[in-house]
């Protein structure tokens, strides 16, 4: 049967021997990260592509319009056209800009969500590198985005890019307390780090943490949403208020740099929910007669729930700063710190007998 | 194990090459770029930092709002938090119910923290 191991397994066979015919054995440590680098930014950025048209789609279906649908069949291209149009464009940069931090910023960017894909398991055994401490490096990983943004609006010299920086930094760490904490039940019940372990537990199981931990998904991707600085919760950026935010002095390529860093964050975050709380690679427990492979599985997952964040984007009203902040430090923390107590406490009673 | 990191090493440098290589494809195909096409424009104009259409006045770089000060205080106080959170949540089978009553009586004091914090209005946003 086809699974994402197999796959691995004789692309790799098939590397050794490649390896092996022009006698460079011994630079195979050098040259598979590099491969396998190129790989996953070719997939993340055909993903992309593919999810700005789904995203035009569902925006255009959620207001009776049809959509892109010149370029290609379906509009498929018209992302393809896009990013040809952002770089063929010319490159405006404000005189009174900070240089070198100007430079910086879209580049960490996007290096900062880039580097997450290192631990996402598309199917079993089908990772990068399974990091034991996997969901605390994607975490680490992705927390970069704020230094990018911040460095943005602040090397911009631009009074709306300083505004909406400090607020989508304020935004951001506000955010990242909630996020983090709803994954410490799924850690305190499976007991590793490593995301592979953590869907081998649910596995085991035989039950996704969705349906014991229901409030912390929320609570995860109500977070992860306002971290990608997505709609409602996108007031760094909101339009009628602060032009584009952190980036409004971009264009061109640099401009597209932080929308593909945007759009590869929303694919962290949701392949992360996907995994801890949606079972990752397993398959559907009534659909089971399908026997689709693994990653097929992962990836039917990974797009119903950014379609979820889509959703999200045209039937909430974007908040108040002031109803944002209120909202993630008065609800979501509690909510999560009591979310953690309540489950140690239940855990506890059910199974802590023999564990003291 | 460091070979893991390797890989998180090359990923990073593999990044920033994409980056810059993207970077230059712009600087190559871009207007008045090296095979763009070329025209003349008001430098001052042209590049002057866009503010809705009104001439810029002075810099940008200025003191900013307190509270965004105050949300940055909180927010590490309560990342420190979970990273003491994480390495008991990994134990949390083995340490059983004595390692849950020291991290009720942790966690408490930051709630007793955030509880002050909200009376002392630090939450406000004005």
């Amino acid at each position: 049967m086809l699974t994402g191991e197999n796959i691995v397994q004789s692309v790799a066979g098939l590397l050794n021997w490649v390896y092996s015919q022009l006698g460079i054995s011994a630079l195979a440590g050098f040259i598979n990260p590099i491969i396998s680098s190129v790989v996953m930014f070719g997939f993340i950025s055909v993903f992309v592509m593919f999810l700005v048209w789904m995203e035009r789609k569902v925006s255009a279906h959620m207001q009776s319009r049809i959509g892109p649908n010149r370029v290609g069949p379906f509009g498929l291209l018209q992302t393809v056209a896009d990013a040809i149009k952002l770089t063929t464009k010319e490159d405006v940069k404000p005189v009174n800009r900070d240089k070198i931090p100007y430079y910086i910023a879209p580049i960490i960017a996007f290096v900062a969500t880039f580097m997450g894909m290192v631990v996402i398991p598309f199917d079993k055994g089908m990772v990068v590198q399974d990091l034991n401490v996997g969901i605390l490096y994607i975490i680490a990983i992705t927390g970069f985005t704020v230094i990018a943004i911040l460095t943005a609006g602040w090397s911009s010299n631009n009074k709306f890019a300083l505004l909406g920086g400090f607020r989508s930094a304020a935004q951001i760490i506000s955010y990242e307390v909630p996020l983090v904490l709803s994954v410490v039940p799924i850690i305190m019940i499976t007991g590793t780090l490593s995301l592979t372990g953590i869907v081998e537990y649910q596995e085991k199981a035989g039950y996704w943490f969705i349906f014991p931990q229901i409030v912390a998904f929320l609570i995860f991707i109500t977070s992860a949403t306002a971290e990608a600085n997505r709609a409602p919760f996108d007031i760094p950026e909101a339009e009628s208020e602060l032009i584009g935010g952190f980036h409004t002095e971009y264009s061109g390529v640099k401009f597209a740099m932080f929308f593909l860093g945007e759009y590869i964050a929303v694919v962290v975050s949701s392949a992360v929910a996907v995994t801890l709380f949606l079972g990752g690679w397993l398959p559907v427990a009534f659909l089971g007669f399908l026997h689709l492979p693994g990653f097929i599985w992962f990836m039917i997952k990974l797009v119903s729930v950014i379609y979820v964040v889509m959703a999200f984007r045209w039937t909430f009203p974007r908040l108040r700063v002031d109803q944002l902040m209120d909202f993630g430090w008065k609800v979501l923390i509690p909510f999560s710190i009591l979310n953690i107590l309540v489950t140690a406490a239940v855990w506890l009673f059910l199974y802590g007998k023999g564990a003291q | 194990m460091l070979e893991q990191y390797g890989y998180v090493l090359v990923f990073l440098l593999a990044g920033i090459f994409f980056i810059l290589m993207a970077f230059i494809t712009g600087w190559l195909l871009s207007p008045n770029g090296l095979l763009g096409l070329k025209y003349k424009y008001k430098k001052e104009i042209f590049e002057d930092t866009y503010e809705c259409g009104v001439e810029t006045y002075g810099t940008s770089w200025f003191r900013f709002n307190v509270s965004f000060y105050l949300y940055a205080l909180l927010f590490v106080i309560f990342d420190i938090e979970t990273v003491f959170l994480y390495p008991w949540a990994v134990s949390f089978k083995q340490l059983g119910l004595f390692g849950f009553g020291e991290m009720v009586v942790f966690i408490a004091i930051l709630l007793i923290g955030l509880a002050y914090a909200w009376k002392k209005e630090a939450l406000k946003w004005e």
